[in-house]
């Protein structure tokens, strides 16, 4: 970077580079987009080597993401199978929102929580264990009881990593890491075979929860109840958009976490307390996951086994949410959208099998997902690129 | 006086250790009072050395007593049938030794990674990435060998694109080691189906499978646990004491650690940052990937989606709970290994079955324990996670 700075001003005009570096500062979107399109150009060469057509998978993702239910032109039958994949889609993209933020907002302190998916299992056990008792409860105060005790469990989980960065300085990566296979096992534990939330139906042979009661399930506004349409849930996670950017951007405590993320030497001098700064980021983030959890399980899934809780996914994608998004609301939810869409898309049951095989799909997304990530740091990669140019154009000359 | 503390100490390790042993096959004591005594006893040599300064150890004495009289209790109280059946010592240890190798090649890969400075979360894809390729280049070519020498190369090749991506362009590690994992899972993912289809992969034959070391088969205790193990066993402790050698006894491990440390300092005096780390990281990939071609073709002989299943982090957990250290790290593998080893025995116990799934968590409750500094605080390389720019 400073090389970089000091070159410009002996040159005079501005480079590419530093112009690529000014849109980094005015908000990412270039940087975002950038990643996002050699991401997928790499992908395209992957499925081109595997002998199948770039252009009509893509279409096809997009065909089964239901995204093109957004264009007038698709009508009769095909409309309403673009709706329902759009469903799905958007029910996807609700998790994933939750748990980017609960993702970005670590981040915006400094801090790097990887336990989104810990944070997520422990909300949906907790959202199911209340969804699943208490029988003769009102149905409404049924759902928020279930809410807030999952949105509760998910802030005391994330607590945790935040009180031991806080007093003994733990790395929060560490501990998130190993927060989150403690939840993968404890799960396991409780809906598998002996375990202590698992179903007594079918003589407790299938290691799977009870069902949520049905009068604690979000109401469904878009599609077939019976057939996973679009539920409340996705509400909840645009006003959890809302409260991050209020909180961020309107708020001390928003200030202090960005004071702290920018520099807690500065923010330690400035009065603020990191320590405190550190517990609380961690449990709002943990806050938001603990609430995907709830959402998931409430709306859709209405029952968790030991199989959904070793192959979820959602903790980790909301890795990819939250940089890609560059940790800002509105980065977050369009990165969210892009996964929910990709994972939707490529999913057994909407990807059309003539064009690309499902199975490969899936490894398609998991690869961009990882160019994404890893590129991210792509503006680092051009400016590198270009310093590497001139320092041979000079050796040259 | 703190020597003879320290030696009461590890005393009481012991009998914590031993508080657990007679309620177990061939001992088999069914009297509740030995376990409760050994354990006892282990606990005061622990509050005894405690007082007198030497609470490391002090501390691992009263939790080992703590640990061995109530798994003791537990076991004197069980059915002894069932537990005869199940819980068989040299089965155990070979067990233990079996799951804890992949974690010892992929703790000490970390071990040279964040010893010289860079933090390498990616240990499991390239785990992963060994795993797969071990097998196809056993598959391909016909022979371990090579197979073997393919999954060293390309876990290498994985690794050094990621130190291009955390030393030169100083990437953040954390991030850009996610995202190896990610990759290494859609790549492997997306190559074993595009190659293998739904029929999974081929049964490996005798050539392409890493063979057996055969030292005796006769049936004594020994023999059982240690008489018939992987090559990649034994290969391991011989990484390990090399590992030990090489870090702490040469001048190369004293750059690798000065880097680590403090690289403004090391480049001062000559020694250039930049390689070393890629060295190193280079080596922890190779050693990751080692690790995972012994679960493909030494061990499962199959490859599936995922097949570490998170063994990475696990051996991530052991380096970290190893204290940054190849005895520790080996150790911590080896009570891990221990660990799944007895899970997966009492798994198969009626009234134990379900509660075996809680012993996977041990590995990652310990590391917490470890890191909060409850006994013996963790603490990582000084420069550990922190890119170096030249000034």
């Amino acid at each position: 970077m400073s090389e970089d700075e000091q070159g410009g001003l002996v040159s005079g005009a501005p480079t590419v580079a530093e112009r690529l570096a000014l849109a980094q500062r005015a908000g990412g979107v270039l940087g975002s987009l950038l990643t996002a399109a050699v991401a997928f150009f790499v992908g395209g060469l992957v499925v081109l080597a595997s002998g199948a057509n770039p252009l009509s998978t893509y279409r096809a993702i997009f065909d089964g993401s239901g995204l093109n239910w957004l264009f007038p032109w698709v009508t009769g039958d095909d409309r309403s199978f673009a709706a329902a994949n759009l469903q799905q889609t958007l029910l996807l993209t609700t998790s994933l929102l939750l748990c980017g933020l609960a993702v970005a907002f670590a981040f915006r302190s400094g801090l790097f929580n990887i336990g989104g998916q810990g944070q997520y299992l422990v909300g949906s056990i907790i959202a199911l264990w209340v969804g699943a008792s208490f029988e003769t409860m009102d149905g409404p105060l049924h759902i928020v009881l279930a809410i807030a005790a999952a949105a509760l469990a998910g802030a005391l989980y994330a607590g945790v990593a935040g009180l031991l960065k806080a007093t003994v300085g733990a790395h929060e990566v560490i501990t998130t890491i190993m927060l989150n296979w403690v939840a993968v096992w404890v799960g396991s534990w409780l809906f598998g075979h002996g375990g202590a939330l698992q179903s007594h139906a079918n003589g407790g042979s299938i290691p799977v929860s009870d069902p949520v009661s049905p009068h604690a399930h979000l109401p469904v506004f878009w599609g077939s109840p019976v057939l996973q349409g679009l539920d409340v849930g996705l509400f909840v996670a645009l006003a959890g958009l809302l409260v991050y950017a209020v909180v961020l951007n309107r708020t001390t405590l928003g200030f202090e976490v960005r004071a702290v993320g920018f520099n807690p030497e500065a923010a330690r001098y400035a009065g603020m307390s990191v320590a405190r700064t550190y517990v609380i980021t961690m449990a709002i983030a943990g806050t938001f996951a603990g609430l995907a959890g709830a959402v998931d399980v409430l709306g859709w899934e209405f029952q968790i086994g030991v199989n959904d809780v070793q192959t979820s996914q959602i903790g980790f994608i909301a890795i990819a949410v939250a940089v890609l998004g560059r940790n800002r609301a509105l980065g977050v939810l369009a990165s969210a959208l892009l996964f929910g869409a990709l994972l939707t898309g490529t999913s057994t049951r909407n990807l059309d099998p003539t064009v690309f095989r499902a199975d490969l799909a899936a490894n398609l997304t998991l690869i961009i997902q990882g160019l994404v990530v890893l590129f991210v740091g792509a503006d680092v990669l051009v400016l590198w690129l270009w310093n590497r140019r001139r320092r041979l154009r000079a050796a040259v000359t | 006086m703190n020597v003879s503390a320290r030696a009461v100490a590890s005393g009481g390790i012991g009998l914590g250790a031993l508080a657990f042993w007679v309620a177990l096959p061939p001992v088999e004591s069914s009297a509740a009072v030995w376990p409760a005594l050994a354990g006892g006893l282990a606990v005061a040599c622990g509050v005894w050395a405690a007082r007198r300064g030497e609470r490391r150890p002090a501390w691992g004495a009263i939790a080992a007593g703590v640990l061995g009289a109530s798994l003791g209790l537990l076991a004197t109280h069980a059915a002894r049938g069932n537990l005869s059946a199940a819980v068989v010592w040299s089965a155990l240890l070979a067990a233990m030794l079996v799951n804890a190798t992949p974690l010892t090649y992929a703790a000490l890969g970390g071990l040279y990674s964040e010893r010289s400075g860079v933090v390498n979360i990616g240990l499991e894809g390239m785990m992963l990435t060994g795993a797969f390729f071990g097998i196809w280049g056993a598959d391909v070519t016909g022979s371990w060998e090579l197979g073997l020498l393919i999954a060293v190369a390309t876990g290498g090749l994985l690794a050094l694109g990621y130190a291009f991506f955390a030393i030169h362009l100083r990437t953040d590690q954390i991030i850009s080691g996610t995202a190896v994992n990610f990759l290494a899972l859609g790549i492997t993912g997306y190559l074993f189906v595009d190659v293998y289809g739904t029929n999974g992969t081929p049964s490996l034959r005798a050539s392409q499978r890493i063979p057996d070391v055969t030292i005796s088969t006769s049936s004594n205790f020994f023999a059982q646990a240690f008489g018939q193990l992987n090559l990649l066993v034994w290969l391991s402790v011989a990484i390990l004491a090399l590992t030990y050698v090489v870090v702490f006894r040469t001048p190369l491990g004293l750059r690798i650690r000065a880097v680590g440390e403090h690289p403004s300092a090391a480049d001062a005096v000559g020694i250039s940052v930049v390689k070393t780390r890629y060295a190193a990281v280079t080596l922890s990939g190779m050693l990751a990937a080692v690790g995972g071609a012994y679960l493909s073709i030494g061990f499962v002989h199959s490859f599936n989606e995922n097949m570490t299943e998170g063994r990475g982090f696990i051996a991530l957990a052991a380096l970290i709970f190893g204290k940054w250290r190849p005895a520790g790290a080996f150790g911590a593998a080896l009570l891990f290994g221990f660990s799944s080893a007895l899970a997966q025995r009492l798994g198969t116990i009626p009234h134990w079955s379900s509660y075996a799934v809680l012993f996977q968590t041990l590995p990652y409750v310990l590391t917490l324990v470890a890191v909060a500094g409850v006994i013996g605080r963790s603490i990582p390389p000084a420069a550990a996670g922190r890119p170096y720019a030249k000034q």
